[in-house]
């Protein structure tokens, strides 16, 4: 179909436009891009093309780095598939760290058991973050980017006090190390990547995948949820209850964001820990969302370029190539989304001249 | 005679559609011409081509005799040619002068000059007897006269083509009147103007020559004083069409909806519907007439649980709704053809087939445990697009954005009519449709009433409301001040009541 061509071809233009611009700023700054794409090359691959050495702990890294922002690409997709834009990933996460923390340290549980206690109480924990935007929104009409944005302090602050008056930090930096029935940790999976950080981690996440694109297609509350986010009053005319829905989503979407936290937490590190400022997982849920257009599938693959462009960056600066690269590739991406319809136009006119179906009705 | 404009063996295509198949129009100098189709017989594309917005593939524009090209709507006016569009384009915050001379403010030193421009605009008002205020701000003013204002706005600019683009879309009857008599003023001033219109009777009325389309082609030009109605109606749809609805008499029975001393506060907060009261039976259509912003919204938003009662009750067979959600109403037979179909008659981004079920969604046999059974839905989408004659390029998969405006109607009115409620509202049904698309929807609304359900219908336009409905109701500022026979009434006494007048003696039912 003409529409599912031009929800693939257009984020690929974009991603590539991104890389482009990259590598223009490298040749620039006199530096050569080829090295900036044998380091990005070998974090996913692990190989080094130029040395010919393997290492999988990149290919952990990697993955390790890909886990959070697809669930906070999640978050902000599900919120966006309503109508609502959840600035808020990252405050959600940092609550769903805090749970996660609190109930991997103070409750006694058999492995297994423990674990997927830890996951329930972050994303607990988020979803209550979310609610808060969804019910001020729902209710009194408070526009949720500016709550969600307040939340976000609130959460880092909240997180280092609890850090070091609830958990009672030795250091101020991090509590003490969560017992190992409550961690996401994997002798057998860092074994196998050379000591990455690689966890069971992924596992919650694909299901995240899977019950995000399961709800938001299939369900009857996908259905509903998507019509408020199409058009609210076509959706009340219709007798769906679009307050229940907005705070229904904001709190799913904390949920996915919550679960981030415990991942990080517990998964790719394994105690809770004091932060100076925001990490920026929720901006970059917001980056993978965009590119991966609010789906399921398109939110893995977004989530692993952003997830490589990461991971790539100490391998860049091993290279002499800044680190900073990376970033600019990664904001010009997100640039040339937001100039989607330009580049739909761009590519029309460039001989990609495809029937676009019939012309747009003009109006009787 | 001179032609002003001739638009010769114009040809444009759009990929997949033939929007204009050589079509040649040629318009005298001083004189009104319209160009008559149905929605999307090509009027549109034809004026964008002449307004510069469009380039033609082939064919050839000539101006006063000279062969043109038009790049862009800036060359377009420079010919003087000039476009009232229907969707209005106006700071609403500014005054009408600074919306007229917005883009060539004439100066006075450093400053613009108001005054002047003021001047100006208060002559060209006068002269062709426009009455527009100057100094008013358009969120203050009428509909009527914000069309006033943008047709001020190219007088402004010297132009002496002006192209109207379905100008009465928005108008009441009287100021559909009115901007008539404009139209002639400005022609007897030696402007030449273009309508486009799918309203014969607009034709009928002010028009010289008509140039019929359909489906992107040429049918002809007539001279209107020598055409019939019919003829031309005929020569758009390519059939015979009538305008009269068939229909046998009503056969009323019990009070299936009543409402009783009804108060709505309108978004302002003041009182839209002041104590109405009014009963509608199964079998009959109840018109509701009356000028727009009477309280006709209020009143079917109040009955369809869009909008909060005040106060009083509103009966669905005996039972009472007032303070029931919309969805329980839906769910007890209050069906919904809604004024606005792009905001709640349709999730425009939405399929055709999900729009079906917007209600239903939830329930079987659609979805089981909350899971959507898309088998059915699809099932669902075919059987309403065969039994509507809903024509869209890809089936029940086709966004109901593609879809035009006259089968997105067709669209909502399927679904209401095959929910099947006992009480159907429908306001506005017919908005912007064409002669055919009229009156398909008329039929089937006749058809539901001779199956026993009790229909409310609100509509502006006082043909539709004496040809459909079997009672009239007349509203006025939220009060119903008087009920007729369909049958025993004419236009001029709505009129009267319109206004504001009470039932004349001895009218009452």
């Amino acid at each position: 179909m003409k529409h599912a061509r031009s929800a693939i071809l257009v984020p690929l233009a974009v991603i590539l436009l991104g890389f482009a611009l990259g590598a223009a700023v490298l040749v620039a700054t006199g530096r050569s891009p080829v090295d900036m794409f044998y380091a990005m090359l070998q974090s996913v691959s692990g190989k080094n093309l130029r040395a010919g050495t393997f290492n999988p702990r990149y290919i952990g890294e990697f993955i390790v780095q890909s886990m959070p922002i697809m669930l906070t690409g999640l978050s902000v997709g599900f919120a966006f598939r309503t109508g609502l834009f959840n600035i808020g990933a990252e405050g959600q996460l940092m609550v769903g760290s805090i749970a996660a923390v609190a109930v991997g340290l103070w409750v006694q549980a058999p492995p297994v058991v423990h674990v997927v206690l830890v996951l329930a109480a972050a994303m607990l924990a988020g979803g209550i973050w979310g609610a808060i935007p969804g019910f001020l929104k729902a209710r009194f009409n408070v526009h949720e980017v500016v709550v969600t944005i307040m939340l976000n302090y609130v959460a880092l602050y909240l997180n280092n006090w609890a850090i070091v008056d609830i958990f009672k930090s030795v250091d101020r930096i991090k509590t003490e190390v969560i017992p190992e029935t409550a961690l996401l940790k994997s002798a057998a999976l860092a074994g196998m990547t050379n000591g990455s950080r690689l966890n069971w981690g992924f596992v919650p996440v694909l299901l995240s995948i899977l019950v995000y694109w399961f709800v938001i297609e299939k369900t009857t509350f996908g259905f509903s949820l998507r019509a408020v986010g199409f058009n609210k009053d076509g959706a009340r005319f219709a007798g769906m209850k679009v307050n229940r829905n907005i705070v229904s989503s904001m709190i799913i979407a904390g949920a996915f964001a919550g679960l981030a936290g415990a991942v990080i937490t517990v998964g790719t590190f394994s105690f809770g820990r004091a932060l100076p400022a925001a990490e920026g997982y929720g901006f970059d849920g917001i980056a993978v969302a965009l590119v991966g257009g609010n789906a399921a599938i398109g939110v893995l693959l977004s989530g692993l370029l952003f997830g490589m462009l990461k991971a790539a960056q100490p391998l860049m600066q091993s290279q002499g190539i800044p680190k900073e690269i990376a970033s600019i590739i990664q904001a010009s991406i997100v640039l040339f989304i937001a100039m989607k319809y330009g580049i739909e136009y761009l590519m029309r006119k460039l001989r990609f001249h495809k029937p676009a179906g019939a012309p747009e009705e003009v109006e009787p | 005679m001179a032609y002003v404009i001739e638009m010769l063996d114009i040809t444009k295509s759009f990929p997949g559609v033939r929007a204009n198949d050589g079509v040649t129009v040629q318009v005298e100098q001083g004189t009104i011409h319209a160009l008559l189709g149905e929605n999307g017989a090509g009027k549109s594309t034809l004026m964008s081509i002449l307004f510069g917005l469009y380039q033609p593939d082939s064919g050839i524009i000539k101006v006063r005799g000279k062969a043109v090209r038009i790049a862009n709507p800036n060359t377009a006016n420079a010919l003087g040619i000039g476009m009232v569009h229907q969707h209005f384009k106006l700071v609403h915050n500014f005054t009408v002068t600074e919306n007229i001379i917005l883009g060539l403010e004439p100066r006075a030193g450093l400053v613009i000059d108001r005054k002047g421009a003021a001047r100006r605009v208060r002559e060209l008002s006068d002269l062709y007897g426009l009455k527009v205020d100057p100094e008013a701000r358009i969120e203050d003013i009428s509909v009527g006269m914000q069309q006033r204002v943008e047709i001020l706005k190219m007088l402004y600019r010297d132009a002496e083509i002006l192209i109207f683009d379905e100008p009465t879309a928005v108008l009441t009857p009287q100021e559909i009147h009115e901007l008539m008599g404009i139209m002639r003023r400005l022609v007897k001033e030696g402007k030449t103007i273009l309508l486009i219109t799918h309203k014969l009777k607009e034709i009928k009325a002010a028009a010289d020559a008509c140039t019929v389309l359909r489906r992107g082609r040429l049918i002809g030009t007539v001279p209107v004083a020598e055409t019939s109605e019919q003829r031309m109606a005929e020569m758009m749809v390519g059939r015979e069409v009538s305008f009269h609805v068939e229909k046998g008499d009503s056969r009323p029975g019990k009070v299936l909806l009543q409402v009783d001393r009804l108060n709505v506060r309108n978004p302002k907060g003041l009182l839209g519907v002041k104590d109405l009261s009014l009963e509608v039976r199964a079998g009959e259509i109840l018109g509701i007439c009356g000028i727009d912003g009477n309280g006709q919204t209020e009143l079917v938003q109040a009955i369809t649980g869009l909008a909060a009662v005040e106060s009083g009750r509103i009966l669905l067979d005996g039972e009472d709704i007032a303070g029931r959600s919309i969805k329980d109403r839906a769910q007890r037979g209050v069906g919904h053809i809604p004024e606005d179909r792009h905001k709640h008659g349709l999730i425009l981004d939405f399929r055709l087939d999900e729009n079906f079920v917007v209600h239903a969604y939830d329930r079987e046999p659609f979805s089981r445990l909350g899971v959507l059974d898309f088998g059915r839905i699809r099932a669902h989408a075919e059987r309403l697009i065969q039994e509507f004659d809903v024509r869209c390029g890809q089936g029940g998969a086709t966004p109901a954005r593609a879809m035009s405006g006259g089968n997105q109607q067709k669209a909502i009115v399927a679904r209401e009519i095959d929910r099947s409620p006992e009480v159907l509202v429908v306001a506005q049904p017919t908005r912007g449709l064409d002669v055919g698309a009229i009156e398909y929807i008329h039929k089937r609304i006749v058809a539901e009433r001779d199956k026993g359900k009790a229909i409310l219908l609100v509509s502006m336009e006082l043909d539709e409301i004496l040809d459909v409905s079997d009672r009239i109701a007349v509203i006025y500022g939220g009060e119903i001040v008087g009920v007729v026979d369909a049958a025993a009434t004419d236009e001029n006494e709505l009129g009267l009541m319109m206004a504001g007048c009470r039932t004349p003696a001895g009218r009452e039912h």
